[in-house]
């Protein structure tokens, strides 16, 4: 991996390729799994909550935005944070200016936007977090992956993280039954997806989370008790 | 001072305004008036009344085609209406210019929603939050867009959809409005028939309730115009049409004594 074109953002390399944001998007790779489903009325975030100790809690890895718009990532925490706090503070004044809920792809749009800068400031360095938005609005549901390149890709169904390719390719081998699926269905696929996941042992109340948002249904994260019921309808 | 010296003439008058400098008119407070009024005070070329009427499956919202200067009828010819999107579309009395200003912005944010190629469109509600939010603040900085605009608009979800805002942030919705003499006037005429007929009308209804409405302001208004343009707007879309005239009886005129 070293070589001498990777120790600023700033430097193209004889290839055409940009070291440092391609690193970035290695962060992301070694972030636990989160994996997405959209429907045409629902979109289902589940989550692999790493513990970092035994003595700590699980690792938070879905966050809301707004009544309409949640994100799982992966990657590093405290950039999450931040873009998290930039997502809100859009929908809030998106409420607070025209009375609507913020359309989702305008959001990621803006995000997009704001992330490209540092990879293209000396000084700067690219934000080393991958977000599944989900989403729903007038337009209907949204399903948006995010990279530390700044690039988004709408899509069906997506997991990013550590041994995601395994969910990935179960959801390839499902993709046709998502778009009509029903809700409970769809969160079942979800957590079976996530479960592909796992190097060891099984989803439990703690090691997983979940989050739907949908048709007349506000974004709401399962998390702990709340989830069993769900996990244990995994196929 | 008086004479100027041998080579620079006396001074032509005393007491007088200076060329180039800002008069101060008699009466006027010195210091401020050497300054150029850098906030609103006085509307210059206006509109008059602004009507706005729902009906089952659309709004339709109309507005003469006169921009007065004073009581001057200036400008006889010029849109007060705005068709924003194919789901909204405004009406303003007041300012003309400022109605100009907003119809800029406006206009503006429309284009770049379209660089962002992604179909999204204002709805009625946004654009109505929007305006509010715009106007209050000027009036809040003593500055304001001199303006009473009607919102109107059609969407799927919300369905029919009219709301007001003016120069002073006020905004309400109702199911008929007027701005100007029309609250007056008109406002009156589109309530009765617009709950005699259980509180809904029909496309047709709603034109010739307005047709009825803008005949009485042009008689009755001293500073109404004699052809109006509609905007309706449906599940179909937004048409503004061309400016429609306002046929008048004036027989009655022969019966009256005093002129």
């Amino acid at each position: 991996f070293r070589n001498q074109y990777d120790s600023d953002v700033t430097v193209w390399s004889p290839q055409g390729r940009l070291y440092q944001v391609e690193y970035a998007m290695e962060a992301v790779k070694q972030g636990a799994a989160v994996v997405g489903i959209k429907s045409r009325t629902h979109v289902v975030l589940a989550a692999f909550k790493r513990a970092t100790d035994d003595l700590a809690a699980n690792q938070k890895k879905v966050l809301a935005i707004d009544d309409h718009i949640g994100v799982g990532f992966s990657g590093l925490t405290a950039d999450a944070q931040v873009l998290t706090k930039f997502l809100r503070t859009e929908c809030l004044n998106s409420k607070y200016a025209y009375n609507t809920p913020h359309s989702v792809t305008r959001l990621i749009a803006a995000l997009g936007a704001k992330m490209q800068i540092c990879t293209q400031v000396y000084g700067r360095r690219p934000f080393g977090v991958g977000f599944l938005v989900a989403g729903f609005d007038e337009t209907g549901s949204h399903l948006i992956q995010t990279c530390p390149s700044s690039n988004y890709y709408d899509c069906k169904a997506m997991a990013i993280g550590a041994r995601s390719q395994s969910a990935r390719t179960y959801m390839e081998r499902k993709l046709e039954e998502f778009e009509d699926c029903d809700r409970n269905k769809l969160i079942t696929h979800g957590l079976t997806a996530l479960r592909e996941c796992l190097s060891d042992g099984d989803l439990d109340t703690k090691n997983c989370s979940m989050a739907v948002v949908g048709k007349g249904e506000n974004f709401q994260i399962y998390d702990g008790d709340a989830i069993a019921s769900f996990i244990s309808f995994t196929l | 001072m008086a004479d100027g010296g041998q080579f620079s003439a006396a001074p032509f008058w005393q007491n007088g305004p200076s060329p180039g400098q800002f008069y101060n008119t008699p009466g006027t407070n010195l210091a401020s008036s050497q300054l150029p009024r850098t906030y609103t005070q006085q509307p210059i070329v206006t509109g008059t009344s602004v009507l706005g009427v729902t009906f089952t499956g659309g709004v339709v919202i109309a507005a003469d085609t006169l921009g007065s200067y004073g009581s001057l009828a200036r400008f006889r010819d010029i849109s007060r209406l705005l068709k924003v999107n194919e789901k909204v579309a405004i009406g303003a009395s007041g300012d003309y210019a400022d109605f100009q200003f907003i119809r800029d912005i406006i206009n503006q944010k429309v284009l770049d929603g379209k660089c962002l190629n992604d179909n999204y469109c204002y709805s009625p509600v946004a654009i109505h939050t929007w305006l509010t939010r715009i106007l209050y603040n000027r009036r809040t900085k003593i500055n304001p867009l001199w303006n009473n605009i009607i919102v109107g608009g059609y969407d799927e979800n919300e369905g029919s959809y009219l709301g007001y805002v003016d120069k002073l942030g006020v905004a309400y919705q109702a199911p008929t409005i007027a701005t100007g003499y029309g609250s007056y006037i008109a406002q009156p005429l589109l309530r009765q028939s617009y709950e005699s007929n259980n509180n809904n009308f029909t496309e047709e209804q709603a034109l010739s309730a307005i047709e009825r409405c803008m005949r009485v302001l042009l008689y009755r208004d001293g500073r109404s115009g004699n052809q109006y343009e509609v905007a309706i707007i449906t599940k179909d879309g937004c048409q503004v049409t061309s400016p429609k005239p306002i046929s008048t009886n004036w027989d009655i005129a022969e019966y009256v004594k005093y002129v």
